[in-house]
């Protein structure tokens, strides 16, 4: 299994951000934290495909221009 | 000391007794000497006793480990107690449980129930202070000796010094009453996480240490907790830190808190505070008495090879693993179940003596496992960076709401036996059967006409067949091999048969399986067999 899709796939982009930021609305930058971590958690549960999230994590890393992990 | 009663811990239970070969010279040699009367020493001294190879046990105490320590022995290990005549024992004196529950703060946050299967003669776990198991140990050999067993354990002989020649090791031995030397074989040194042979022998022990402290105390009180483990992630009596609340015999709870890395030990220790911490986690209102206090930090480190010539390290002296997981006692004796069988051979010359490497490829391998999922558990429960205890607790929050998170929680992933795959004596495999009791994993239990299956097997090389025929003995090479013919019943067929409507299955004495068959064939028995008496290592 794998490959991971680095090619647009949400059909509301704009509309997709929007909600992001907005849940993030009110929120310490502590709080903020703690929510984007169970996203994380939620969201690569939801793709289950280990492969999948290996890429998506070596992605991750890449584009914060630091070292490989 | 703390509680008013003697207990069998402060008790010589092997005082010092002179031995003829005190007095020997030239020095006696023997088959086999351990270093070290813990679970992991006799456990294979009784083993090697049970088959007649000529064993002493060295220990440079008398008493057993004092305070409970290893507490939680998982099925397998119980399995092979029973090989050796100890299980009924430790089942009767322990504590039987399979549940426990994770705590988040105030609030519940997952329970599990680790074997609810009723098919195996053995529970999942039980609780047993470390000191009843080697006193059952202990006894249990003092029994094979007066029946005429070549086997005994010397209290007070501490090893000075070790001499590997190409045939044989001197040691040499202090006493209450004087030096004494003598050769030996094979050395097992079995002398736990600060073993003084590996450092007699210059040997290295690398990997982690984990930078945090942790307090036991186990206390005596009359509570009515249920016998679940139960694990608290900063709770409010020990904020910012986690806790373990487990039950032992004899109405003694184990009680962990973690204290974080920088602290006062000697303060700590002190009845006072513990107790005052203690009397914080259980309530105002409860009453009870202090057994042991102990402050431990840990470590996560392997030897990179468990056999250096003639001395073969066993237990914690060749691996420590932290102790979420009940990883460390558990794994030791599964070390001495696979060398004592292959010692056997050896001596006997059957096998030769490269054989002993595949003790070490496959408790490496063991050790490999144990370490990791030691290492994460230790990751979970103690986080080291800010962002981990981020998703740390980010885990333990959804895992309330939702039952995907559950998984995640780590509160010790607990003690399983090691599957030996691609290992060099692993053989053949039927795509047709199930996972669960492929080659390299131990025989799994199931009732069979009112007995247990692994009741039936171990301590010989052995056939089992389901639905079809062996010979009554077969003899490979000098190496005899048993018969058992069952009929499959429906938990037979789903833990050996799967999709097969027959099976021969070739067990090894620690009734680990070697290889599986639709029917049998003498040849392809015979080829298994030499990958033992013919061991050439990897890729034979």
């Amino acid at each position: 299994m794998g490959t991971l899709n680095t090619f647009p796939n949400l059909n509301d982009p704009d509309g997709f951000y929007e909600e992001l930021l907005r849940l993030h609305e009110g929120l310490s930058e502590e709080e903020s934290t703690l929510v984007n971590a169970k996203l994380v958690l939620i969201l690569a549960n939801h793709i289950g495909d280990r492969a999948v999230i290996t890429e998506a994590l070596t992605l991750a890393r890449k584009s914060a221009n630091v070292d490989q992990f | 000391m703390l509680a008013n009663v003697k207990k069998i811990f402060e008790e010589p239970l092997y005082p010092y007794l002179r031995s003829v070969d005190q007095d020997e010279n030239p020095p006696v040699q023997k088959p086999v000497i351990i270093i070290g009367a813990g679970p992991v020493g006799l456990t294979l001294a009784i083993d090697l006793a049970l088959k007649d190879i000529q064993v002493v046990v060295l220990d440079d105490n008398e008493k057993v480990s004092f305070g409970s320590r290893a507490i939680c022995f998982a099925k397998r290990p119980l399995e092979i107690l029973d090989r050796l005549g100890v299980g009924e024992q430790c089942i009767e004196k322990g504590v039987t449980w399979s549940k426990g529950k994770v705590f988040f703060d105030e609030r519940q946050v997952y329970d599990f129930d680790l074997l609810p299967d009723p098919d195996h003669k053995r529970p999942a776990f039980i609780n047993l202070q470390q000191y009843y198991l080697e006193t059952f140990l202990v006894q249990r050999l003092e029994k094979l000796k007066a029946d005429g067993k070549p086997v005994e354990i010397r209290g007070k002989n501490k090893v000075t010094s070790i001499d590997q020649k190409d045939e044989f090791v001197i040691l040499q031995i202090d006493t209450p009453e004087g030096a004494y030397a003598m050769q030996a074989q094979w050395v097992v040194a079995c002398d736990g996480a600060a073993s003084s042979v590996r450092s007699m022998l210059a040997l290295e022990f690398q990997g982690r240490v984990f930078e945090d402290n942790f307090l036991i105390a186990d206390v005596v009180m009359d509570a009515k907790f249920p016998t679940e483990r139960w694990f608290w992630f900063d709770p409010p009596f020990n904020r910012g830190q986690s806790a373990l609340l487990h039950k032992q015999p004899d109405n003694v709870w184990r009680i962990d808190l973690q204290l974080g890395w920088d602290i006062d030990k000697e303060a700590e220790l002190k009845p006072e505070k513990v107790k005052a911490r203690v009397q914080k986690m259980l309530g105002d209102d409860v009453k009870f008495d202090l057994e042991w206090v102990s402050i431990y930090t840990f470590q996560c480190r392997a030897m990179e090879n468990f056999r250096h010539n003639r001395v073969i390290f066993a237990g914690d002296s060749a691996h420590q693993v932290s102790p979420f997981g009940a990883r460390g006692a558990n794994s030791g004796i599964a070390d001495a179940d696979n060398l004592a069988w292959k010692l056997k051979l050896v001596l006997d010359q059957l096998a030769p003596e490269e054989l002993l490497d595949s003790y070490v490829e496959e408790r490496v391998l063991a050790a490999r496992e144990n370490i990791l999922n030691s290492t994460r558990s230790t990751d979970f429960i103690t986080p080291k960076s800010k962002m981990s205890g981020i998703f740390r607790n980010a885990v333990l929050e959804l895992a309330e709401q939702s039952e995907f998170a559950r998984p995640l929680v780590n509160s010790g992933r607990l003690s399983v036996p090691s599957v030996y795959d691609k290992c060099s004596l692993t053989g053949k495999d039927h795509p047709d059967m199930p996972a669960i009791t492929r080659p390299g994993a131990p025989a799994i239990d199931a009732p069979v006409d009112k007995k247990w299956l692994i009741d039936l097997v171990g301590n010989d090389f052995q056939l089992l067949a389901i639905n079809t025929k062996v010979p009554d003995m077969l003899q490979v090479n000098e190496i005899c091999i048993k018969s058992l013919i069952i009929e499959a019943t429906d938990i037979v067929r789903q833990r050996y048969l799967g999709n097969a409507k027959s099976a021969v299955y070739l067990l090894r004495p620690d009734q680990h399986i070697m290889a599986r068959w639709l029917e049998f064939d003498e040849q392809a028995v015979i080829q298994e067999i030499k990958r033992i008496t013919r061991y050439s290592g990897r890729g034979n």
